[in-house]
């Protein structure tokens, strides 16, 4: 043990200490400072203003609700409520318009190509792309190819109803065979050669496409046309271009004609309304493929 | 000040400042717990919601074991944007039958409280097989092992039996039938009447369209549910909440 050294003397005005002293070190009984005192005092009140104005105090069935009535849910109905009114105008209008004067309407079409736009990004693009570029299954919607048709009326039809749903009574239906159960093996090979033939793509064997002519308008003509030039009535794909939903090559026109395809998509009356199902087909229709 | 020194006491025994203390946050738990057991504009009631089908249970359970909930949340905040982009606001009593519950933290993908109904089965295979075949700025990774897993339903009552043991209302009716609900959803062609008797909504397809239940089967017909069970078209919103 030690000696403790003695405190140095207490000076003229000092404060009182605490009255402890650790190892010969005494501790100045000093206030707190004021601002800070005043600070903690401020948030006292404001506290307890904070659980009057809002929802705060569990009571026996509820808790109080506050001298500003406010609640989440109520703003946030307000705040969409107050989007639609100052919306409410030009969405009458667009949802009125004639479908093909939308686009010569100069007000009317900047609205609904960016409110499309807005409608596109939230409900379309995980399947035909941000860029609308499409993937396999999901077709392009840049380029002038359309299944089901590319003016601004088979759009909205499309978009409205959608593609082969249980849905919609109105649904875009057409579905073809799966030929594997109706042809033999080498008249499903030698048709894939004969549509890879017309298709810009050099046949895998060039020696079946003759036979391949003959099974093609025994077979598929009826939807694809003799010319291979598709058809929007039923939703037949042209076949004479170079534009693949699910692929060109050998082994996917295989198993495109053998199991066939069905792709679905669904009706977007359900979610949208009017005006926001025009403002997207305006905004498909301007993408670059419109008729 | 006779109570400063009292407090002076409190200070100087530690045992006893330890004991203090916990009472005080004791007090204070109580006081933000207890009320949210029994005030009714916390428990609101919702036509509709029922515990989760046989597979869209197993199906769930794929989703927390892949860790779907690290970048996925299912928790629709009442804000504009959200319920504009995710639809109608999340509520409290859609996550009633979750232990634990999926709301998440962090959104490093989408929300995914109402997915279901919002894409094709076909979409789902083909996402979880490779998103970017789909979504090509996507960072998800690939799930392609998902359909080649097969699941033999064994256990799926013991884990209904589990949910039940922690409140979520399986009857011993539907924990018996749990291994035929659970093939029967899965399979279109299957006698599935008494399943969506247990579980009115339940959708009934062969979900990767693939031969056998696989995991992703399990996982789809659950993703596929989400947010869908409550019917809002004629479910009102108390605003005072």
């Amino acid at each position: 043990m030690t000696d403790h050294p003695t405190p140095p003397p207490r000076q003229e005005g000092d404060p009182d200490t605490t009255g402890h002293v650790w190892d010969g070190i005494e501790e100045f009984d000093n206030p707190m400072p004021r601002w800070w005192l005043w600070c903690f005092y401020l948030t006292i009140i404001w506290g307890v203003a904070y659980t009057i104005a809002y929802p705060a105090w569990p009571m026996v069935s509820s808790a109080t609700s506050g001298l500003l009535g406010y609640s989440t849910r109520g703003e946030v109905a307000e705040e969409i409520a107050a989007v639609e009114m100052r919306n409410e105008g030009i969405n009458m209008q667009l949802a009125s318009a004639e479908l093909t004067e939308i686009a010569a309407n100069p007000e009317l079409n900047t609205y609904a190509t960016s409110a499309g736009a807005a409608v596109y990004r939230t409900w379309c693009t995980q399947c035909h792309g941000s860029g609308a570029a499409g993937a396999v299954g999901y077709p392009n919607l840049l380029d002038d190819d359309w299944l089901w048709g590319g003016d601004i009326e088979s759009i909205h039809a499309t978009i409205s109803h959608g593609i082969r749903n249980e849905e919609d009574d109105d649904a875009r239906y057409s579905e073809m065979p799966a030929f594997g159960d109706i042809l033999e093996t080498e008249e499903i090979t030698s048709v894939v050669n004969y549509v890879m033939s017309i298709s810009g793509g050099a046949p895998v064997d060039p020696a079946q496409v003759a036979v391949g002519a003959e099974v093609y308008l025994d077979n598929c003509s009826a939807c694809h046309g003799e010319e291979a030039l598709g058809d929007v009535e039923q939703g037949a794909p042209n076949l004479a271009d170079a534009i693949w939903l699910y692929g060109g090559d050998y082994d996917t026109l295989i198993e495109t004609v053998t199991y066939s395809r069905y792709g679905v998509m669904p009706p977007w009356t359900q979610r949208l309304s009017e005006a926001e199902i025009r403002a997207v087909a305006v905004y498909v229709h301007q993408l670059g493929g419109g008729e | 000040m006779q109570i400063l020194s009292k407090h002076k006491f409190i200070e100087t025994n530690a045992t006893l400042l330890l004991v203090l203390s916990f009472l005080v946050v004791t007090i204070g738990g109580l006081v933000q717990i207890t009320p949210l057991f029994y005030l009714e504009n916390t428990i609101e009631k919702v036509d509709g919601m029922r515990p989760y089908s046989p597979l869209e249970l197993q199906g769930r359970e794929v989703y927390i074991r892949e860790g779907c909930y690290v970048c996925h949340s299912q928790m629709i905040r009442p804000m504009r944007d959200e319920v504009e982009r995710y639809g109608h606001y999340s509520l409290a009593a859609e996550s009633m039958y979750d232990h634990p519950f999926q709301w998440g933290s962090k959104r490093t993908g989408p929300d995914l409280a109402r997915v279901g109904g919002r894409y094709s089965d076909d979409w789902h295979v083909v996402h979880l097989r490779d998103p970017q075949s789909v979504v090509p700025e996507s960072i998800m990774p690939k799930y392609g092992f998902l359909e080649n897993t097969i699941i033999q339903p064994k256990y799926i009552g013991e884990l209904m039996a589990t949910h039940k043991f922690v409140g979520v209302p399986y009857t011993d009716e539907m924990i018996a039938a749990a291994e035929a609900d659970f093939r029967a959803q899965a399979d279109p062609d299957s006698d599935y009447d008494e399943m969506l008797e247990r579980y009115p909504g339940a959708q009934v397809r062969n979900f990767d369209g693939q031969p056998g239940i696989s995991e992703a089967d399990a996982l789809i017909a659950y993703l596929q549910m989400l947010g869908t069970l409550v019917d809002f078209s004629t479910f009102t919103p108390d605003a005072s909440r």
